[in-house]
């Protein structure tokens, strides 16, 4: 993933970081989980089972735009029903920042 | 923007060097507003490294103190946390939320015996992202050719080798003896329960293990300490045959060990290893 990324920044392509920060109930991956997300829509790292993975770059490729980070939170409620959520029942916290530290 | 930005060059370092470290983000704000929220942001990081200064800031100097201490306080149990603090790092508030990732240094899995067993047994542990060390007295076996999946190949007797390494041994890495030779075997079993080693096996078929047992004992190991510390016959029985489903029998019982998980270890039991 490293030098994924490294690759990225030094073509000077921006890319937004997306991490599992919290897990409720059951979930597939722990805390600490990864992605990396480049302009280009480019995608290294996975942050779940598959899937919120597809939500998880829309957020990514929104906060290169918008240069903010954002926590965001995926998991069964019942207005979210149709939503993106996860089969498991759990819930997931992830924090999507650009990478511009 | 373009290029490595600053703290992420260091972060990347640090993780190629496989260096414990601590990277401390805010993740969450729940500020009111006021002198005291200035310079807190969301996604603002440290990172924390034993023995340096930490890189970046919090946003605040008495919330960064009060982090590097957790962070280092993180590092040294090797758990990622979640913690909530005041904004100038008070206890018992939960108006900035920060995620401290800990980064640590791989697992070791020291392989004794340089045999076709250890080979399947090196590939299964890298898989699992153990740091992997073969080590055998014969320098004609012990080659960095016949295990080129190994991170090193260690020629010395297990006894001296363990001594060497003994403080860097804890709970999460194990010593699998696949030796399947009672001159080499009992000295490395005896210099592995010297340590704190997480989880110690040794390989072989009934008849071996009742003769090592013996000659362990005899060596002057302690009857209790062999029962709680030593898988052997190693590996859970999943009725494994070849050195690659022998490997994964053997990364089974590593993993529930670990885990404290309840399963069918060969130890347990009783009658041949591989039923026909």
């Amino acid at each position: 993933m490293l030098d994924q990324v490294d690759r990225w920044l030094d073509g000077g392509k921006a890319v937004a970081l997306a991490r599992v920060v919290g897990v409720e109930g059951s979930g597939p991956r722990d805390p600490g989980a990864a992605m990396a997300v480049n302009e280009d829509g480019e995608v290294v790292g996975s942050v779940s089972g598959g899937c919120v993975e597809g939500a998880v770059v829309t957020e990514a490729l929104a906060v290169i735009q918008s240069r903010k980070p954002k926590l965001c939170t995926f998991g069964y409620s019942d207005d979210e029903a149709f939503a993106v959520g996860l089969t498991c029942g759990g819930t997931l916290h992830i924090f999507v920042e650009p990478l511009d530290w | 923007m373009s290029g490595r930005p600053p703290l992420y060059a260091e972060l990347s370092r640090s993780l190629r060097a496989q260096d414990p470290f601590a990277l401390a983000t805010v993740t969450e704000l729940e500020l009111e507003e006021g002198p005291t929220a200035r310079g807190l942001r969301l996604g603002a990081k440290m990172l924390v490294r034993p023995g340096e200064a930490p890189l970046g800031s919090m946003g605040s100097e008495e919330l960064d103190r009060i982090v590097a201490r957790d962070a280092l306080a993180a590092v040294e149990r090797g758990t990622t946390v979640t913690r909530h603090y005041g904004s100038r790092g008070e206890a018992r508030r939960r108006d900035v939320t920060v995620f401290v990732e800990v980064f640590s240094p791989p697992p070791r899995l020291v392989i004794f015996g340089a045999v076709d067993f250890t080979a399947a047994l090196a590939h299964v542990g890298r898989l699992l992202g153990f740091r992997v060390t073969v080590c055998d007295a014969r320098p004609i076996f012990a080659t960095k050719a016949r295990f080129p999946m190994a991170d090193e190949v260690v020629v010395d007797w297990p006894d001296r080798y363990l001594e060497r390494i003994a403080s860097e041994l804890g709970p999460r890495d194990a010593v699998c003896v696949l030796t399947h030779d009672t001159k080499f075997d009992v000295p490395a079993v005896l210099g592995a329960l010297k340590t704190d080693v997480g989880y110690l096996g040794a390989m072989g078929s009934r008849r071996t293990h009742d003769e090592r047992w013996k000659r362990l004992l005899e060596a002057g190991a302690e009857e209790g300490a062999l029962r709680t510390r030593l898988m052997s016959p190693i590996g859970l029985d999943i009725g494994a045959r070849t050195p690659e489903e022998t490997a994964v029998a053997i990364a089974a019982e590593i993993i529930s060990e670990r885990t404290g998980t309840d399963l069918p270890s060969l130890r347990d039991r009783n009658g041949p290893i591989h039923r026909r």
